[in-house]
């Protein structure tokens, strides 16, 4: 059974459809990559997993469950992580309490999950005791993930996680991704970056107007020539 | 010696107990807000409401206090903030929750809010009568009056019980809001969702908890507010509704949405307003024959007259309104 399963997905804001039947699926111990053009509806797509859109149409499993338009306190329960592109910290908080505030609902969990979280990204244990605000965005980014890895999900969803960030810290968070991989959290992300995206992708979902386009293996995506003409920027 | 005696009694007390009433009413209202986004008009009267339910209380168990040797009004203390906090629940429940449901602008919040303020006001008016009654009802006001040991002093530092009790009462609640808010859970959580209540709902944090538990706090610290103002003076249904400018501008002097912004803004307008009314002729008095002869100190040497009093935190609305919109601390610009 995949981890999430998302079928016929359609859901938009204020009667405007944005999605238009998103089919979407990826086991657990894989990396998924949404990448597309603009206004494509990528990070709407995560927000309607995430419960932060209505789902009028289709449905949206976990682990076989249905979980469409769940209030998001219940998602996180249910082993989902949220991690939004703006504002995906609690700037005058500690980076230790944007960490503690992750692990909300598992608060037994603190003390194992923040040495998790500071081994994962080591610049945090450094600035655990600096509000969130003053941190450069790279660190914002690693407050970001490390608050939504707290609460041990099992899937992880990224919304655009390099977005406005140096190469060189868009490579430093893409490695993080992948180690959260490896330690058992299945990943489901946005990227701009769609070539560095796809290379550490399982599965990769090119959408265009609210539909999937292609749906391959990330180096299958990356090898086809059509989709490298019309979305990788040849 | 003597007018700095009276300099103490009359700026340094009555200043530090006006300004621990603003700074505790202030808190309130910063919480509501930084947690609802709205100003919450009806605070005074929620403040009115726990001090009625003290009176109510120690008129019912006169006696309750003299068994243990405190005031009976600061044993019904608690028991008023837990009754307060119920009630500001409930307000929420009643008005503010089905308007929050609609996603009205912060403006219609405030509207209904004073809407709450005039309807809780004529209740309390309806069950205690519009004149000022002590909450002392069966104790005496003890007033302690300390003889500095200094040659030549002849006026005593003057000092009341309940203001005594006031001062500790503000420490107690201004060090446990600390304790609260930046080691407790829930306290973290308040900030959290104060910072970006989305991202709190995103990490699990149920905001409606939130919301009720900030209620019960801005409800138990208007209890206090309301009360330690009633045992300075004595209660009346619109004291508080009066203090309600001074204590929106000690709230927009800390910075709108920080707790302890809000309690050095209600000890900035507490003072400035004591210092404001305070008669400086008598300061000078010692130097009266020293000055020269066409410069002759006028009877009263305030900056305006007591009535004019509350011309005070509108003035320092006005300045930091216009200079610092954000406040001492860096608050949240309305």
């Amino acid at each position: 059974m995949p981890l999430l399963d998302a079928r016929d997905v359609h859901g938009g804001y204020g009667g405007m459809n944005i999605l238009n039947g998103v089919d979407m699926a990826i086991e657990a111990d894989e990396i998924g990559v949404i990448i597309g053009p603009n206004g494509a509806g990528k990070s709407t797509m995560l927000k309607a997993i995430f419960g932060l859109l209505h789902v009028s149409q289709g449905e949206v499993l976990l682990r076989g469950e249905p979980i469409q338009n769940l209030p998001t306190n219940k998602l996180v329960h249910k082993g989902m992580g949220f991690v939004p592109q703006e504002y995906n910290v609690f700037p005058s908080l500690t980076v230790k309490e944007n960490l503690q505030m992750g692990a909300y609902l598992k608060p037994g969990n603190v003390k194992r999950m923040l040495a998790q979280v500071y081994e994962f990204f080591p610049p945090l244990l450094e600035k655990r005791h600096q509000p969130a605000g003053e941190l450069s965005g790279g660190q914002r980014q690693m407050v970001a993930m490390g608050r939504a890895l707290m609460a041990e999900p099992e899937l992880l969803l990224l919304d655009e996680p390099t977005a406005g960030l140096s190469p060189l810290y868009m490579h430093e968070i893409l490695e993080r991704v992948k180690a959260i991989n490896a330690a058992g959290v299945g990943v489901l992300m946005v990227e701009q970056n769609a070539k560095q995206a796809l290379a550490i992708a399982d599965k990769g979902f090119v959408l265009a107007n609210g539909q999937n386009r292609f749906t391959d293996t990330g180096a299958a995506l990356l090898a086809d020539p059509e989709v490298a003409k019309s979305f990788l920027g040849g | 010696m003597n007018e700095l005696v009276f300099f103490i009694n009359n700026v340094v007390i009555a200043g530090s107990v006006t300004g621990s009433i603003y700074a505790i009413g202030a808190v309130g209202v910063t919480l509501i807000f930084s947690i609802m986004r709205f100003a919450h008009f009806a605070h005074g009267d929620m403040m009115t409401f726990g001090a009625f339910m003290v009176l109510l209380l120690t008129t019912l168990f006169p006696q309750a206090g003299a068994a243990i040797g405190v005031p009976t009004p600061l044993i019904m203390l608690p028991l008023a903030m837990v009754l307060t906090a119920a009630l500001a629940v409930g307000l929420d429940r009643a008005f503010y929750k089905p308007l929050r449901a609609h996603g009205v602008k912060p403006i219609v919040f405030v509207i209904a809010s004073l809407g709450v303020a005039l309807m809780l006001q004529g209740l309390i008016r309806l069950f205690a009568g519009t004149g000022g009654q002590s909450l002392y009802v069966d104790d005496r006001k003890e007033i302690f009056r300390l003889a500095l040991p200094i040659e030549g002093v002849r006026v005593p530092v003057v000092i009341t019980e309940p203001q005594l009790y006031l001062f500790a009462l503000t420490l107690v609640a201004v060090v446990g809001l600390h304790v609260f808010l930046s080691r407790s859970r829930l306290g973290k959580a308040m900030r959290a969702m104060s910072d970006n209540p989305d991202l709190a709902q995103a990490s699990g944090i149920n905001t409606h908890t939130i919301v009720a538990v900030t209620w019960m706090l801005a409800g138990g610290l208007a209890a206090i507010a309301g009360t330690l103002l009633s045992l300075d003076v004595t209660f009346k249904p619109d004291l508080s509704f009066f203090l309600l400018l001074p204590i929106f501008a000690a709230a927009i002097v800390g910075g709108v949405g920080h707790p302890y912004g809000a309690i050095a803004g209600g000890f900035v307008v507490g003072f400035a307003e004591t210092l404001a009314v305070f008669n400086w002729n008598v300061l000078l008095r010692p130097f009266r024959d020293s000055l020269p002869e066409w410069l002759s100190l006028p009877g009263n040497l305030a900056f305006v007259g007591t009535e004019y009093k509350i011309v005070v935190p509108f003035f320092i609305l006005v300045v930091i309104l216009v200079w610092r919109p954000t406040g001492i601390f860096k608050g949240k610009v309305i």
